[in-house]
């Protein structure tokens, strides 16, 4: 890797990256980001390279991140000579010697590819790159193409645009796809002012929940006062179930980088600072080797480009409290201390980090930078809808067909996402309601299945968009289950800085906890709406405020589950076990003896042929005899 | 921000000026207007932690719940420090500290003052002792004595006051000044004539060379001597004979 001075090194460094994407020989690639190597990408990728060493075949093995379609991981990418680019998908290392057959063959006559790739999409360049030229044979038509794949049908990638595609460890594979040249228009031939209004036209708004205006915020703290600023990215994303900013760390580093590096010449800051969860060592990793490279071709340092901007990038990392995703405790745990949050009466653009202006974004929002300085403020508010321009990224997890990652145009109906994208809900169970926005979010229930997926439209629900955590669930939910769960993640997370969130979530849990015990009593919902009133307003910072809002949603739009648990002592959704209660159906029950050979307290009995009995003092409804039953006579009530 | 400028704001109906900088809360108290407070004292600065300051503050068009303690005064602003929102608060504060320190009497005096009663849902824990939590013990030590011998320990509902790893803290030098400070008068000094103990550890008193008194303890006036210059031979004369 040498200097990168002139735009003349730079097209060097990207022809040098177009022949690793596009290349002249044959390459695999195999998806090793955390949510590959957690399907056994890691096995598939050392099977990959004991097999080509054995055959001694002129094949380059190469890395990707995660693409997002997590459900079918591990995937191994072939790109040969002239043809489409195809993903092979849940590969194992015992696949490897068919799959590495058919690529010597060159046909694909036995495992089938998932789909195949026909072209590169070379976003902010604004161009398409083919795979293949001239038309394509038989058995690779036959092979699904992925615009025609349901998961990735409506999905545009623009924060995630390399994820997947590119080698996270290569400079060269970044700048081929546009990097760097962003960096080089604004340093070369923008002004710091130009940089923010261009950001302000495009609506950008923060991905990390707030939703506020990135361009504002970088004005706002580029006004305040003080020689030394700082710039910070938040990586350091903790609701359960989301992982997109992780996904962007480990698959592609250096848009976070480049966005990053704009924004300090835009703010007029010296200095950046990734904060980033130790519990994410892949993307620490990644993040470290690309400030490395960057440094190394002089991204980062003195002089940058000629520019005479100087910057310097950093990465902090924290020990995975919740609370440290909230800015100001994240800025105090960077300065060293036990991340606590403040009241921000004070913004942190004027006084952050050591008390001095700093402009913090997460993750997504630093990733998008790149992109609109290249493309234009224009073409980002042509994508997405009203006030909320540009893509979202969320993860789809929960009780759904295609769990991943998805980066969608904001606007889209929540039934696309779960309907089409997601593939709907496995085994033919009813859609019941999506949590969105993490812990601090809320449950949209099926009446709200055509709301539009944007800042606004969810807020205005109840819910927030937050970080991008999306958990389906289905008919044997329960909601008050949930909320619980929910809760009891925010007391053990909260700071126990302020009274309210210290002590009132710790007995929001314990009321939640009795009712789904069969202890509710009267007055205890109405308690729980007093008290989460209480929160909102009396709450230290937005981690406190909004840790009531699960229990608010699912009292907004499920309030009849918990009139069911506290007056009725019934659990509809059948999950809390002290409520429910299993039984055989007479008229049903075959007496073949499967439950009663299953069930772990020997509880069940009866003859063989004859109909069986629940023993209720002994059994622990742990559900195993209603799974088990192949003619559905055990029923919960 | 520019102090020593003055701004004009209404607090519950009453005109009043106030230089910029100031909190709400100082400028209610300077004027009377009676706010409740746990964690705040003059000697250390605000962290906004008890919540019981709370006060509902109408800036432009939006209106919304702050910490009197931290908040700064605004022209124009319209603070209401006892509307029903803040009542809510304060009742919701109050009701959950009773239940973590049942002991309390400093506790169960203010919440009748502020006529609010316990929540019987709230079962009583019996671990916590009398400690709010409030920090002004963590905030003296820190800032004005300047030792940091002790520090909050954990977090959310385990976390405590104490010395690191529950340890005799050597740096501790036994003056107390967390004691004085703690509002509820959790934390137990005793002092045995030559002796003081606090924080598990046992403190020599230094007698005055004049009167005899024990009055402070040995380690606090090394302390003092090392950071001032003053030699110990004339540190050992207490206050009251100097």
């Amino acid at each position: 890797m040498s200097k990168i001075n002139t735009l003349e090194d730079l097209n060097k460094a990207a022809k040098r990256g177009l022949e690793a994407i596009i290349p002249s020989k044959t390459k695999i690639v195999v998806g090793v980001g955390t949510s590959g190597i957690a399907s056994g990408a890691q096995q598939v990728y050392d099977a990959l390279a004991g097999e080509i060493k054995k055959r001694k075949l002129d094949i380059i093995l190469s890395k990707t991140g995660a693409m997002g379609m997590d459900c079918i991981e591990p995937l191994v990418d072939v790109l040969q000579p002239n043809k489409p680019r195809l993903a092979y998908s849940k590969m194992t290392a015992k696949k490897v010697p068919e799959v590495l057959d058919q690529i010597v063959k060159g046909a694909v006559d036995g495992i089938k590819p998932a789909y195949r790739m026909d072209e590169e999409d070379f976003i902010c360049l604004d161009e398409k790159k083919p795979y293949a030229k001239g038309p394509l044979s038989k058995d690779l038509k036959d092979i699904p193409a992925i615009g025609s794949v349901n998961f990735y049908k409506k999905q545009l990638k623009l924060a995630t645009r390399n994820c997947g595609m590119i080698n996270f460890e290569s400079i060269d594979e970044y700048i081929a796809k546009g990097g760097y040249f962003s960096l080089y228009k604004a340093l070369t031939k923008m002004k710091p002012d130009q940089i923010i209004d261009e950001i302000i036209a495009s609506g950008l708004r923060g991905r990390g929940g707030g939703g506020f205006p990135a361009g504002v915020k970088w004005q706002t703290c580029r006004r305040a006062h003080g020689d030394i600023k700082y710039v910070i990215c938040n990586g350091d994303e903790g609701d359960p179930g989301a992982y997109m900013d992780r996904s962007v760390m480990e698959g592609d580093p250096h848009s976070v980088i480049e966005g990053m590096i704009i924004g300090a010449y835009a703010i007029g800051a010296n200095q950046g600072f990734i904060y980033v969860r130790n519990e994410y060592p892949l993307a620490v990793a990644n993040l470290q080797r690309a400030i490395g490279q960057a440094r190394e071709c002089g991204f980062i340092g003195k002089n940058i480009l000629g520019s005479g901007f100087d910057f310097d990038l950093k990465i902090g990392k924290g020990a995975g409290a919740f609370v440290c995703g909230e800015s100001t405790a994240l800025m105090t745990s960077l300065e060293g201390k036990a991340g606590e949050p403040r009241a921000k009466y004070i913004h942190t653009v004027e006084h952050g980090l050591w008390d001095r202006p700093s402009n913090l974004n997460n993750v997504e929002t630093w990733a998008n930078v790149p992109a609109i300085i290249s493309r234009g403020a224009k073409w980002f508010t042509s994508i997405g809808c009203k006030n909320n321009s540009g893509t979202k990224v969320f993860c789809l997890v929960g009780k759904i067909n295609n769990i991943g990652m998805v980066e969608i145009p904001m606007g889209i109906p929540l039934k696309d996402i779960i309907y089409e994208i997601g593939g709907g809900i496995p085994g033919g169970k009813k859609f019941k309601a999506v949590q969105t926005g993490g812990p601090s979010g809320g449950c949209l229930p099926i009446e709200l299945i055509d709301i539009s997926v944007d800042f606004d439209a969810l807020w205005n629900a109840g819910s927030m968009m937050g970080s991008g955590g999306m958990i389906v669930m289905d008919e044997t939910t329960c909601m008050v289950d949930i909320a619980r769960y929910f809760i009891d993640f925010l007391e053990f997370e909260s700071c126990g800085k302020c009274v309210p969130c210290r002590e009132g979530v710790q007995r929001m849990n314990e009321i939640l906890q009795d009712i789904c015990d069969g202890k509710g009593k009267e007055g205890d919902i109405e308690l729980l709406e007093s008290m989460s009133k209480g929160l909102v307003d009396g709450a230290l910072c937005a981690l406190g405020s909004t840790a009531a809002n699960p229990i608010l949603s699912t009292l907004k739009y499920f309030r009849n589950e918990y009139i069911a648990h506290v007056r009725d002592k019934k659990c509809p959704a059948g999950v809390c076990k002290a409520l429910i209660r299993f039984s055989i159906v007479k008229d049903k029950c075959t007496g073949c003896g499967v439950c009663l050979k299953k069930c772990p307290s020997e509880c069940i009995s009866g003859e063989k042929k004859k109909v069986h009995v629940i023993d209720q003092t002994k059994c622990i409804k742990c559900g195993v005899c209603k799974e088990s039953c192949k003619f559905d006579a055990i029923i919960v009530e | 921000m520019k102090v020593g400028e003055m701004v004009n704001f209404i607090i519950d109906g009453k005109k009043v000026e106030a230089e910029e900088g100031a909190t709400v809360l100082q400028v209610a108290r300077a004027n009377n207007i009676p706010i409740p407070t746990l964690c705040c004292h003059e000697s250390v600065s605000p962290t906004g932690s008890c919540r019981m300051c709370v006060v509902e503050v109408k800036k432009g068009k939006r209106t919304r719940i702050v910490t009197s303690c931290l908040y700064p005064v605004d022209e124009g602003i319209v603070v209401d420090t006892n509307s029903e929102r803040v009542k809510n608060v304060r009742k919701l504060v109050m009701q959950l500290l009773m239940a973590r320190c049942p002991e309390s009497d400093v506790l169960q005096d203010m919440a009748k003052e502020l006529g609010i009663e316990k929540q019987p849902a709230f079962h009583p824990e019996t671990d916590k002792g009398k400690c709010v939590l409030c920090r002004l013990c963590v905030k003296a030590c820190e800032d004005v004595v300047g030792v940091s011998a002790i520090g909050l320990v954990a977090r959310g509902k385990k976390k405590a006051v104490g010395t690191p790893f529950a340890e005799d803290s050597m740096v501790c030098i036994g003056c107390g000044a967390c004691a004085y400070i703690c509002p509820t008068e959790h934390i137990v000094m005793e002092s045995f004539g030559t002796r003081r103990k606090i924080w598990g550890r046992t403190f020599k008193m230094q007698a005055c060379d004049k009167c005899g008194r024990y009055f402070a303890p040995v380690d606090q006036l090394k302390f003092i001597s090392q950071k001032t210059g003053t030699p110990m031979t004339e540190l050992a004369t207490c206050i009251s004979c100097k």
